[in-house]
């Protein structure tokens, strides 16, 4: 199981996003007499699929996927079928960008390499399928995300408070809550 | 314990364990429904000590959440110390004086014994041997009063700063803890004459809570719990953090996969332990305790972080998100009871009652870090 293995078995789930990526022209050569003109900042649109392989030791992991909701099941499957584990799962509220996060955190046992799956939905009504039907582990920690952001993990068993009382109807780690 | 019978046809009836239940170590409850002694269906209810770490440290500066991190695992609490000290450090840049790893490396492993002892005294105390406890503990106070000499706490430290440690070691601390490693492996025999090698113990544990390497893949089990059900995964040797690549040591792997091979991995360990001690203790550099350029005030670039530590009881991992302030945008705290709890449902169906109590013993619960 090597990293570039897993990368092309999640290539093609990766969102596809176009980004705009600025870089610098050099000015034209300068005729006679003239002074020599300043570079030129030229803005580019470019498409990208959003898999990076950011470097370890800055960033902890070694693969950084970006799915739509609806791939994060399949993700999940093929990386399962490479013999990953799931260290958790978590939320990270963008409250400006009016979305949730969800962030899946695999690793391996025997290699070393840790993959960041991640996708983003709706803040008004956060919805993700979920995974644990794939890691019975996921059970838990997609309640504690439901518990902590009301993300709705749709086809899960049982989304009833674990961390929080039973009776909780809030969400403490969304940004705009005040205790 | 409380029992009421709910379908009379099947002859089940739910029986409440915990939350104020010896063999539960804090605050934890299990629902379970039995037929007779054996049990049918558990559910672990949690949240009993549930404190929001996470909210808390975003509403707080960096340095501000080192004292929340010794909270947690209240038995290991160096290691999530040095887990959140080494994300941040990750996220920052900072560079740690070799000294300061070493000492970190020496503290985190006593501590790793001193957690060690304390569970293998109340594990033996689950099943009924009460003496056992009264010997680790006489032992563990010794580390105990070790790590206060230099860290100034007894179980919450917050003893690593950014860029190294907050106090050096002194003489006395090194000799003390010399004569510490010459006490306990004079003691590990008799540990081992008194309680492994029981024929009341081997009859307790032996082939009695297998946990295949299946189910600890799809739960995400690591630490002891995984080690002994034969995966030799330990986040020190796999992904080598610290100066821990400097130390020679082993990997204790059980392939038995049942409650013995859990009990054996942490006695084991515990060696372990002592020989990385020892050879931190011989290569101790000389120099500073803390990086010379350790900003006072942290703000690391926007991005998320992860990094882990081979904590006590597992994989302890962290996942900072910064956006580039001085308080964290959001802190993920990733325990590793957490996952290895979560397997006990499965577990411990259709076991006897008495026997998944010790399934759950060797599983070392310790509910503030599972709460958080």
């Amino acid at each position: 199981m090597g990293l570039a293995k897993i990368k092309q078995a999640l290539a093609e789930l990766a969102v596809t996003e176009t980004i705009e990526v600025s870089k610098t022209v050099p000015a034209p050569p300068a005729a006679e007499g003239e002074e020599q003109g300043k570079p030129v900042e030229v803005k580019e649109m470019i498409e990208q699929n959003m898999l990076f392989t950011p470097e370890y030791a800055k960033k902890g992991y070694h693969l950084d996927v970006k799915v739509t909701a609806e791939n994060v099941a399949r993700s999940a499957k093929i990386l399962l079928d490479h013999e990953f584990f799931l260290e958790s799962i978590t939320g990270v509220d963008w409250i400006k960008e009016n979305q949730i996060e969800i962030v899946y955190d695999f690793n391996h046992w025997h290699t070393l390499c840790r993959v960041v799956i991640r996708t983003r939905t709706d803040r008004a009504n956060p919805e993700v399928p979920t995974i644990s039907e794939i890691y019975s582990g996921a059970n838990w920690h997609e309640r504690e995300t439901h518990d902590f952001f009301g993300v709705t993990f749709t086809g899960h068993p049982d989304l009833s408070p674990l961390l929080l009382p039973e009776d909780a109807d809030y969400h403490p780690l969304l940004k705009d809550f005040k205790a | 314990m409380s029992a009421d019978v709910i379908d009379k046809s099947l002859e089940t009836f739910v029986l409440n364990l915990g939350p104020q239940h010896p063999a539960t170590h804090g605050v934890l409850r299990v629902k379970l429904t039995m037929d007779g002694e054996y049990i049918v269906h558990a559910e672990p209810v949690l949240g009993y000590i549930h404190r929001m770490h996470e909210k808390m440290g975003e509403n707080r500066t960096w340095a501000q959440f080192m004292p929340n991190t010794g909270r947690l695992d209240y038995l290991a609490a160096l290691s999530y110390n040095h887990g959140y000290a080494m994300a941040a450090e990750r996220a920052e840049g900072i560079e740690v004086p070799e000294r300061a790893e070493y000492i970190r490396c020496i503290t985190v492993e006593l501590n790793r014994i001193a957690s060690h002892l304390l569970w293998f005294g109340a594990f033996v105390l689950d099943l009924g041997g009460f003496t056992p406890l009264l010997y680790a503990f006489d032992d563990r106070e010794q580390i105990l009063d070790l790590l206060e000499s230099v860290t100034g706490a007894r179980l919450t430290f917050c003893y690593f700063r950014f860029g190294g440690v907050y106090n050096d070691i002194d003489d006395n601390f090194i000799t003390g803890t010399r004569e510490f490693i010459k006490r306990l492996r004079s003691r590990m025999p008799m540990y081992h004459d008194l309680v492994t090698n029981n024929i009341i113990l081997i009859k307790r544990l032996k082939g009695i809570g297998p946990i295949s390497q299946e189910m600890c893949r799809r739960y995400g089990a690591t630490g002891p719990v995984l080690r002994g059900s034969g995966v030799n995964f330990d986040v020190r040797k796999h992904e080598p953090y610290s100066v821990y690549p400097e130390f020679d040591f082993d990997i204790p792997v059980y392939t038995d996969c049942d409650s013995m091979a859990r009990y054996m991995v942490r006695m084991d360990e515990m060696e372990q332990s002592m020989r990385i001690i020892e050879q931190g203790l011989d290569k101790l550099p000389e120099g500073p305790v803390m990086a010379a350029k350790a900003p006072k005030i942290l703000k690391p670039a926007k991005g998320d972080y992860y990094c882990a530590v081979e904590a006590a009881r597992g994989s302890f991992g962290i996942r900072l998100v910064s956006d580039g302030t001085n308080t964290p945008y959001r802190l993920k705290l990733r325990s590793p009871t957490f996952s290895n709890l979560s397997l006990f449902a499965e577990a411990c169906q259709g076991m006897l009652l008495p026997d998944a109590l010790a399934l759950m013993g060797t599983l070392d619960l310790v509910i503030p870090e599972i709460d958080r």
